[in-house]
């Protein structure tokens, strides 16, 4: 272009990247300048036919699935990396006794945790399960009836089933599933492309307030009511499923 | 040593950017299936030197071990070259849906042919910057390239790109008549 103007400063000043003073400068310019003009118009449109053409690359459920699995599995490297001496090797076996009786001597706790945080792994993993291909939902329907009917002759605990489609969450169906070895129902919401899976199985604790959590990028909620245990899990932001939350039964 | 603390920091600040990284492997390695063996690669990589990062921008972070990945595993793989012939079959099982296929369809696969035929490294300038919506200074820590490269990197990658859509126009224009 015959513009004196370096060709980068069109694309610094249409990627917002020029200092205030700067841009200020070219705004000036580009008022002025038919070349600029041309190829700020070209970037533009450019970009137009990059957004349209939708090129973005989300990752497969499967994929996600398969990652989670991985980091289950691994055990970090030490950040030590240099061969293990006697005394290394002598601090270690300490740090192990020392764990060992830690571990003996607060059972309840360590239970807990490891209840919370495998809870939660079960959870987020029937979760991305269902987001398999083929694999979310056993019945297929938004008519809660029908939906109801089928669970009916599934599970042994009943439990009610409503379309929240006027609140933005939309019944899709439900599946049965076994999540630590239990039986669970699982319904399946949709709120524009997010899928929220309600997890319901019969429990003999109390009933309980809810309490939250998130595992890699994934939310839950759970609680208890009349001897049933729920769990609701999406992806979706934090408040979408505290919406979904509230219409669900909280009191006995 | 990592301990379950840093897992969840690895849950709550990486794994959120697992699009991206996905996003940026297809793009680099011109195909779905292979972009999804390096992106669990490099999600465990990323794992394991998680002691490493020291707050800032995970994305970038992240980025910057799928790149580094991607090119290792290209040299590996394949012979380096900078036109490579796009796996289209595969890449077309894409994530978008039957309806946004059908609606952006032409210019999906239009813009995928053209973006395949610019060199790899202004290739991935234009998809760092329109695609994942990176700032310079992100592109700049995340290919390892000063400030200045980034500029004329992506001046010339959209200049380009911009030739090879005028050209497949042409093509379609010539194919027509």
């Amino acid at each position: 272009m015959s513009c004196d103007l370096e060709y980068s400063v069109v694309h610094s000043y249409f990627d917002a990247e020029l200092s205030v003073i700067r841009a200020a400068e070219f705004r000036h310019h580009l008022a002025h300048c038919s070349d600029c003009k041309y190829e700020f118009a070209a970037l533009s449109s450019l970009r137009g036919s990059l957004k349209y053409a939708r090129l973005y690359e989300t990752a497969p459920a499967s994929l996600r699935l398969k990652i989670r699995r991985d980091l289950q599995s691994v055990a970090p490297t030490p950040s030590w990396s240099l061969p293990v001496s006697w005394c290394g090797l002598a601090a270690a076996v300490g740090v192990c006794l020392v764990v060992l009786i830690l571990w003996r001597v607060i059972p309840g706790v360590r239970k807990e945790e490891d209840y919370q945080a495998e809870f939660a792994a079960e959870i987020v993993d029937a979760h991305l399960r269902s987001l398999l291909p083929g694999q979310i939902t056993n019945v297929n329907s938004t008519d809660p009836e029908t939906v109801r009917a089928w669970f009916a002759s599934q599970v042994k605990f009943v439990f009610p089933v409503r379309d929240f489609a006027t609140n933005g969450f939309a019944l899709q169906g439900g599946r049965v599933d076994i999540v630590q070895g239990r039986t669970v129902a699982a319904l399946v919401y949709r709120n524009r492309e997010q899928v929220f899976n309600v997890f319901i199985w019969r429990t003999r604790g109390s009933d309980g307030s809810a309490h939250a959590g998130t595992r890699q990028g994934y939310q839950w909620i759970d609680w208890r009511t009349d001897s049933l245990e729920f769990c609701t899990v999406s992806e979706a932001a934090p408040s979408d499923l505290e919406r979904l939350h509230r219409l669900l039964p909280t009191q006995p | 040593m990592l301990n379950a603390e840093d897992r969840a920091r690895f849950e709550q600040l990486v794994l959120p950017h697992l699009d991206a990284a996905f996003n940026l492997a297809v793009w680099i390695l011109s195909s779905r299936t292979d972009a999804e063996d390096v992106t669990q690669d490099v999600m465990l990589r990323a794992f394991r030197f998680f002691e490493g990062f020291h707050g800032g921008d995970a994305r970038a972070w992240l980025l910057q071990i799928v790149r580094n990945t991607c090119y290792t595993w290209l040299e590996k793989n394949r012979r380096m070259k900078m036109t490579e012939q796009f796996d289209e079959e595969v890449h077309m099982q894409s994530s978008a849906t039957p309806e946004s296929i059908a609606i952006a369809g032409d210019e999906h696969e239009r813009l995928t042919q053209a973006l395949q035929t610019i060199p790899l490294r202004f290739r991935e300038v234009i998809v760092l910057r329109e695609l994942e919506g990176c700032s310079y200074k992100e592109i700049a820590a995340i290919a390892s390239i000063p400030l200045g490269t980034v500029m004329s990197s992506l001046s010339r990658a959209r200049r380009q790109l911009h030739s090879a859509l005028a050209k497949s126009a042409e093509g379609a224009d010539t194919h027509e008549l």
